[in-house]
């Protein structure tokens, strides 16, 4: 008997890595500089390779015969988990900075507490990210600073991606039937125990590099529950396509 | 300096390369001999990062995680090599940004085979396989050449690229030993990336106005049909075993000679991708352009935080 | 504005016991983002444990003009190595 919540929260964990690391490789050649292309390509190489890493877990728990592939390309949008601030698209450079950003503060939490996790796997895969998430997170960080702190024109640009991307920054901390089952159980991490240190974090962030934080009482939510913003889909559409098209083959 | 002294200095210089010394960005050089090797390294340079793209075109849509990761790591380091062909061509007193400039406005040249669209996944396997397998053939040579620079670039290169090919003929095998459907994509792409890849090791040596100097200054150890040989001759049983075939009516081995014979080579179609006129010439010139100014103000930016913080640290010191 | 990133010389050493050594250079804003630069760039294949990154600017080199001054008066300085000096082959290791 499979622990289904156990595989539900995995998937919750690995979609945000795979959603992310596809967003990223959509821009590998059209960076702003050689080194941002280059620096770009490593975060993404490392969400996906994360994502296998939960996959691979995953299909082993799994009673059915399927393997990462299956689960990263053959399901519904409706069955992927991933918050809506991974799948938000690379409208400019610095949205793609402010998304990488306001995902790393809590992916960086996130992990420093699964590595704690009973369940070993989790646990192992958790302290093998933080040193790369740790490395996004200064990357994300440090570009947050130079365009905010930049010119006016930067800065600007920089304000509009940060309240763009805001209303997305709460659904992280939702808790989903699977998150707290896996709280109880010791294996899940309790979000809302991150989000006061996740926001105060990020406020300074944005306070030294002299953004204004947004005041918002509406947040948006729905990916962890699979459904999705009008993106996903043609993010999907490009994903599966391979598998889609010539169905059953191996690659 | 008088003409004598020229004269004198490009004797001295000459007879270095030919025992094998390498130059030093500071040394001495003709002026010949600079412009040659801007012309050559940042070609090289533009080629890796204008290679980018085709592949690029396919990083979303990799039909599985291991695949994907190997094109994004792949892709990742035709920028790393576009980087370090960039830094050894600025040892010889020209900056990046001029050489974008050469290239954004069509002046200078890269590879015509980057002009050719990636229309299927096979596209992947048969550019890792072919256009590898024919840049390696080229640049091979190219870690002895005489600019120090050059060389210690190439090398790195080189050593990186070695996954590059093993890659793309992994994919190819994938296909051949798959369904008829996805061998058939094998083949097609075959059929469509043969003749661009013999025509990337550039023309005949009848029409090729560099070489001679060039292999004086080991800028080419070997002529482009030489090279062209060499890739027929190490290519072709690599396609028997994927169990595909070239698409060459005239492709015969002769014993004589120990080599394929094999057909004409379209060189109109050659001369029409390098004078701007193939399938994706614009497209790809428009991606570059585009990213790149899209890029501005990002880079704008972090120059203007960078001296901010100069100041305030000059004036803390103060 | 029209400023270039500037350059930057790019020196790592591959492992704790050796020294670091000129790996290459690249482009960066500033000392941080040459840092970050010059990790992605050059030790993306495990090559390093550190890294020094230097603005080119600040490099003073020799002028090979000045070859002649500069080194060939240490090449007759024998004396200045081991083999200078006749020892019997009966002494070892010294």
């Amino acid at each position: 008997m499979v622990n289904q919540n156990l595989y539900n929260y995995i998937l919750g964990i690995g979609d945000n890595s795979l959603i992310l690391g596809q967003r990223l490789g959509e821009l590998c050649g059209h960076g702003p500089s050689l080194e941002t292309d280059i620096a770009g390509t490593n975060i993404s190489l490392d969400l996906i390779g994360q994502t296998r890493s939960y996959y691979q877990y995953a299909a082993k728990l799994s009673e059915k015969e399927i393997t990462e592939d299956d689960i990263a390309f053959l399901r519904s949008e409706r069955e992927y988990r991933n918050t809506l601030l991974v799948e938000q698209p690379n409208t400019h450079f610095g949205f793609v900075i402010a998304r990488q950003y306001l995902f790393d503060v809590f992916h960086l939490l996130l992990l420093q507490e699964l590595q704690h996790s009973k369940d070993d796997t989790l646990a192992a895969i958790a302290k093998k990210g933080i040193k790369e998430v740790s490395y996004h997170k200064r990357f994300s960080g440090d570009w947050i600073k130079r365009l905010g702190d930049g010119t006016e024109e930067s800065n600007e640009k920089m304000q509009e991606a940060i309240d763009g991307l805001w209303r997305y920054t709460d659904e992280l901390f939702e808790m989903t039937d699977a998150d707290k089952e896996m709280v109880t159980e010791g294996i899940g991490v309790d979000l809302s125990k991150l989000k006061e240190t996740y926001y105060q974090e990020v406020t300074e962030l944005l306070t030294e590099a002299t953004l204004q934080v947004p005041e918002r009482k509406y947040f948006n939510y729905g990916g962890k529950k699979g459904v999705h913003t009008e993106h996903m889909g043609y993010l999907l559409a490009d994903l599966q396509y391979m598998q889609r098209t010539y169905p059953n083959m191996q690659w | 300096m008088s003409e004598k002294e020229v004269k004198n200095l490009e004797a001295i210089f000459e007879a270095r390369i030919a025992r094998d010394e390498k130059i030093e960005p500071k040394d001495w050089m003709p002026e010949k001999y600079r412009k040659t090797h801007i012309r050559q390294i940042s070609q090289h340079a533009h080629s890796e990062i204008i290679g980018m793209l085709p592949e690029g075109n396919w990083i979303t849509r990799a039909p599985s995680l291991r695949r994907k990761a190997a094109l994004l790591a792949k892709v990742q380091d035709e920028a790393g090599h576009g980087l370090y062909l960039y830094s050894a061509c600025e040892t010889l007193g020209v900056s990046r940004d001029e050489l974008y400039e050469q290239l954004h406005t069509g002046k200078a040249k890269y590879s015509s085979i980057f002009n050719y669209p990636t229309i299927t996944w096979a596209d992947m396997g048969a550019i890792g396989w072919l256009v590898d397998g024919a840049a390696i053939i080229n640049q091979v040579p190219l870690c002895n050449t005489s600019y120090g620079p050059y060389a210690r670039a190439m090398v790195r290169v080189c050593k990186e690229e070695s996954f590059h090919q093993r890659q793309g003929y992994e994919i190819m095998l994938t296909l051949c030993n798959g369904t008829p459907e996805q061998k058939e994509m094998a083949q097609d792409a075959l059929n469509r990336w043969w003749w661009p890849s013999l025509m990337m090791l550039g023309p005949t040596d009848a029409e090729s106005v560099h070489t001679e100097q060039s292999m004086k200054w080991k800028l080419k150890r070997k002529t482009n049909d030489e090279l062209r040989q060499q890739f027929i001759d190490q290519t072709v049983p690599q396609a028997d075993i994927l169990g595909i075939t070239v698409p060459d009516p005239d492709l015969k081995w002769n014993e004589e000679t120990g080599h394929y014979d094999f057909g004409e080579i379209d060189w109109d179609e050659f001369w029409q991708v390098v004078k701007g006129h193939g399938p994706c010439n614009k497209e790809r010139m428009n991606a570059r352009v585009g990213a790149w100014e899209r890029g501005t103000w990002v880079r704008d930016a972090a120059m203007a935080y960078a001296e901010k913080q100069e100041k305030k640290k000059v004036s803390k010191a103060s | 504005m029209k400023k270039n990133w500037p350059l930057w010389e790019v020196f790592v050493r591959s492992k704790n016991g050796l020294e670091h050594r000129h790996f290459g250079s690249l482009h960066a804003a500033d000392a941080e983002m040459a840092l970050e630069n010059a990790r992605d760039v050059y030790t993306r294949r495990n090559e390093g444990v550190s890294i020094w990154v230097v603005e080119s600017k600040h490099i003073t080199a020799s002028n090979p003009e000045n070859n002649g001054e500069m080194f060939e008066p240490a090449q007759d300085k024998i004396y200045r190595h081991p083999t200078f000096y006749n020892l019997p082959d009966e002494l070892k290791h010294m």
